[in-house]
């Protein structure tokens, strides 16, 4: 069959692109405390953060990989054969003049500057793991938003920034996020004061760009109390030949009244371990939001959760996961409900195409005493091929009266019927493939900012070329 | 009815001298086959060297293993007294008419030969395990524990077989239909006593049966251990029902292992009812290996007080064609838990797959607590498959219905309880097993009444 390639508007090999690669500041590989100490060096840290940083990777190695419900894959791992820090040894730079042009090339390729820079409130790029690029729109800064690199953060706004840093997810959470919390450098640290309602989304762009070289960008928001703030991140990330380890720690605040958006587009390339934690704290009233879709990697472990702390907090998670030939997206949402009237919602639609395989694994949490509680979890799970795999794997525990929770899964295929249809109108397979799976996910995809979903679409129909005919 | 109590008084007496099951079988099954121990001596080392599980062990996520505990447990040693035997006799009768009846009582049989003798001329095999080792040991051999534990109590089947020593062995010839039900009775007796009921229930191509089984404490105020296991081999288009009633006393732990291999065009229906014991887990494994094949998965359960139920099931399709239906409710009152972890597992190749999976909870107490695990694992293509879990309370306004035309709250509770289990009993198509089933409940419902 004759790809349809030329009839849209996009490069199959867009991200299939490597820089020479010019570190100032590199750790070398593996991981022991004088890595830690080489990081702390490098990056100037206060004391706390040394020893925050020492104790991280002593939890870290005394925990065990999570295989026993987890992938295999994950043996994969070579945690000794890792770079743990890289820096081009640039300060995080405010203007697009001054970004090194190769850098630049970078993320022209990406298509993020020009088109979309009004669009945004601000960019923060990261490109391996300081941000080299960051600047936010005037109108926002008067607002008294403070859009900053991590370690920006931690250094100059210490008393909002210590306050919760690692206090959503804790270092010892699990074995990745001790990891993180270890030799993280990189991310965004965000504040928005009381009442401020922040109109254009923020947002970040995450790149690898080295060889064997792990990730762990670091971001804390915090959303004071009746303030509003959406925050995209998206990451493509350019092919290589050997695995490489991505393993973020994402926490939100949301503090009464306030709502967080989270929005990932993840298309990282199909060697990456991506295995991240993402949690929000929602206070009274509060709402976090994360929508979140998984493309590329080749191992995604990633579970976005919200602890509804506060009375009617809510919590959402829209999750779309597109797992290609060789892929495993593992990805989910945690509920955990410790307030009166909560609600929380899961819709979760995957793809599976090929020999890919897309999983569920979520947890719902409703204790005892707890008075008008309510969940809704959906996963629905579409199969293209016949090797492609999917898996549910739902926890919910309920406690008392006086709450209701709710879980459906369901299996299908792509009909047959709507393909002949489609083909009988004159469509390739290929393309009626691509309409039947975009509209399985199209009332996700609405969620997405408009270029998001643009975005989306197109990577879903150059996935689905891929795998018919 | 007699105090049950005074009769087993001297049993238990005798018992508590014994030694700890822990300690191993002994020379127990010394009359039984050289083959048969030398299984049961393997199994008992394998025992030995599997783990105990624990909480982070997948298939016991949630469960209470604290539990667990074996130690307290001892294998009975006398014989029932004539009038222990009478008194258990006279309340091993549930379904009137029945085409057969087999008791036991601590592992040893209570009544045998208790087949209408046209089934016996049919060739039909209805006889305890002890004489089914010697008596047919071909095709007995053929099937004895031959299925895998994989939900998580491998080493409790591995325990099971070092030391079983009863239970029943039931075979149906090709083509032979048995109208009415066969009933066993499993009746746990002295205090601490551990007992390993054995089910093997083959049925041959095109022939029919069904089986129900009731697992009950002689004293309702006796802690034991059951460990059981029951394993349903059903031929191409045979049609097998079996069930299970479980009210242990809420002082005894059990385990009880089920593996069902339906072939090709078969149907196989299982149905737990779940009402006694402190701690009770049921593993449900059905292994859909022919076109065509059917797998109907029942379970209900009553929780109250302190109890604990816990049930992982695997509906495993490794053939395309098949269908599979699992509906489990559970009613949970006071500080009861429930524990659902379920799996549909679609293997490759095993396409044009039906199987859906549905848990529902009542939570009628504060207290309560309902975890739900209900699981997809799906390789192949072309499927339906869906699951679902829900946990809710009583509707106010149903209740409302009921008080306000003079029905007291706790018969209101009873008949909404009862309406919402009765959706899993109206699956079977027998009426007279559906009423047994109710009355069953109905019974636990009066006990708290009081």
């Amino acid at each position: 069959m004759v790809k349809e390639t030329t009839a849209l508007d996009i490069e199959r090999n867009i991200g299939n692109f490597a820089y020479p690669e010019t570190h100032t500041h590199d750790a070398g590989v593996g991981l022991t405390e004088k890595t830690i100490h080489y990081i702390s060096d490098v990056k100037q840290d206060p004391d706390w953060v040394r020893k925050f940083r020492l104790n991280a990777l002593r939890v870290f190695q005394g925990k065990p990989m999570p295989t026993h419900w987890a992938s295999k894959d994950l043996e994969a791992i070579v945690f000794d054969n890792i770079r743990y820090y890289l820096s081009g040894g640039v300060q995080p730079k405010r203007n697009w003049e001054d970004v090194p042009d190769d850098v630049k090339r970078t993320f022209e390729r990406l298509g993020i500057p020009e088109q979309e820079r009004k669009f945004l409130a601000g960019v923060e790029a990261q490109f391996d793991s300081e941000a080299v690029y960051s600047n936010i729109k005037k109108a926002v800064g008067e607002q008294g938003v403070i859009f900053v690199g991590s370690a920006d953060g931690l250094k100059n706004h210490p008393e909002i920034f210590r306050k919760w840093f690692g206090k959503v997810i804790p270092t010892g959470d699990n074995k990745f996020s001790a990891l993180n919390s270890a030799v993280f450098s990189g991310g965004s640290f965000i504040y928005v004061p009381p009442g401020v309602k922040v109109k254009h989304p923020l947002q970040a762009y995450f790149r690898i760009n080295a060889e064997n070289f792990g990730q762990f960008e670091r971001t804390l928001i915090i959303v004071d109390e009746g303030a509003e703030l959406t925050y995209m991140e998206g990451c493509t990330a350019p092919k290589f030949n050997t695995a490489t380890l991505h393993s973020a720690v994402v926490e939100l605040v949301a503090l009464k009244g306030a709502k967080i958006q989270y929005i990932t587009v993840q298309n990282w390339s199909n060697n990456v371990f991506n295995l991240v934690t993402k949690r929000g704290l929602a206070h009274e009233n509060a709402e976090v939001k994360w929508i979140d879709c998984n493309i590329g990697s080749r191992l995604t472990m990633k579970y976005p959760g919200v602890v509804m702390k506060g009375r009617k907090a809510r919590g959402e998670v829209i999750s779309i996961a597109l797992a290609g030939d060789g892929q495993h997206q593992d990805t989910g949402a945690k509920m955990v409900h410790a307030a009166d009237e909560t609600t929380s919602n899961i819709i979760s639609k995957s793809i599976s195409i090929g020999t890919g395989r897309a999983t569920y694994r979520g947890l719902v949490h409703v204790p005892k005493h707890l008075k008008n509680c309510k969940n809704n979890t959906e996963c629905d799970a579409l199969l293209i091929s016949t090797n492609s795999r999917t898996d549910t794997y739902p926890a919910i525990t309920v406690r008392g009266t006086g709450n209701a929770v709710q879980h459906e899964a369901s299996v299908s295929q792509v009909s047959a019927e709507q393909i002949f249809y489609m083909q009988q109108r004159g469509l390739t397979k290929a393309q009626a493939m691509s309409l039947s799976v975009n509209g399985f996910v199209n009332d996700l995809v609405r969620q997405f900012p408009m270029e998001y979903s643009v975005e989306l679409k197109r990577l879903i129909e150059l996935e689905m070329e891929g795998s018919v005919g | 009815m007699s105090n049950p109590s005074a009769l087993l008084e001297e049993t238990a007496a005798a018992a508590a001298e014994s030694a700890g099951i822990l300690g191993g079988a002994g020379e127990r099954n010394a009359d039984l086959p050289a083959w048969f121990r030398e299984q049961q001596r393997a199994a008992w080392i394998e025992f030995q060297n599997l783990p105990l599980p624990t909480i982070k062990d997948q298939a016991w996520r949630f469960s209470n293993v604290k539990a667990l505990d074996l130690a307290p447990f001892h294998l009975p040693n006398e014989k029932p007294t004539d009038a222990k035997r009478r008194e258990l006799l006279e309340r091993s009768a549930e379904l009137e008419e029945t085409s057969g009846r087999l008791i036991f009582a601590d592992d040893r049989v209570l009544e045998r030969d208790a087949l209408a003798d046209n089934w016996r001329a049919a060739g039909v095999i209805f006889q305890p395990l002890e004489r089914a080792i010697i008596e047919h040991e071909d095709l007995f051999r053929r099937h004895f524990m031959t299925q895998p534990a994989t939900l998580g109590s491998a080493k409790f089947a591995a325990l099971h077989q070092a030391f079983v020593r009863s239970g029943t062995f039931l075979y149906v010839p090709r083509g032979i239909e048995i109208d009415l039900p066969l009933e066993t009775f499993h009746w746990l007796g002295g205090e601490n006593v551990a007992i390993f009921p054995h089910t093997l229930l083959v049925a041959e191509e095109f022939s029919k049966v069904t089986l129900v089984e009731h697992f009950r404490s002689a004293d309702r105020n006796r802690a034991g251990f059951s460990c059981g296991v029951n394993d349903l081999v059903v031929g191409a288009g045979a049609k097998v029902t079996y069930i299970c009633t479980q009210d242990w006393s809420d002082r005894a732990l059990s385990i009880q292992i089920n593996a069902t291999t339906v072939a090709r065009d078969a149907s196989a229906l299982n149905l737990h009812l779940a009402l006694g014991g402190n701690y009770s887990r049921m593993e449900s494994l059905s292994r859909l290996i022919g076109e065509g094949a059917r797998s109907d998965m029942l379970a209900v359960s009553v929780g109250e007080g302190a109890q604990e139920f816990d049930a992982r099931t695997l509906q495993d399709h490794a053939s395309p064609h098949t269908y599979s239906d699992l509906l489990f409710k559970n009613a949970l009152n006071d500080r009861a838990r429930n524990t659902f972890g379920g799996l549909i597992r679609v293997e490759p190749h095993a396409h044009f797959t039906d199987a859906y999976q549905k848990v529902r909870n009542l939570l009628l107490s504060d207290d309560a607590e309902a975890n739900s695990m209900p699981g997809l694992e799906i390789l192949a293509d072309n499927v339906k498959c869906s699951h679902g879990a829900t946990s809710g309370q009583l509707d106010d306004d149903e209740m409302f219905y009921l008080l306000a035309r003079g029905i007291s709250k706790t018969v209101a509770r009873q008949l909404l309880v009862g309406g919402f289990l009765n959706e899993v009993l109206s699956r079977l198509t027998n009426p007279v097993l559906v009423a047994k089933l109710e009355e069953l409940i109905a019974g636990k419902f009066a006990r708290r009444a009081r």
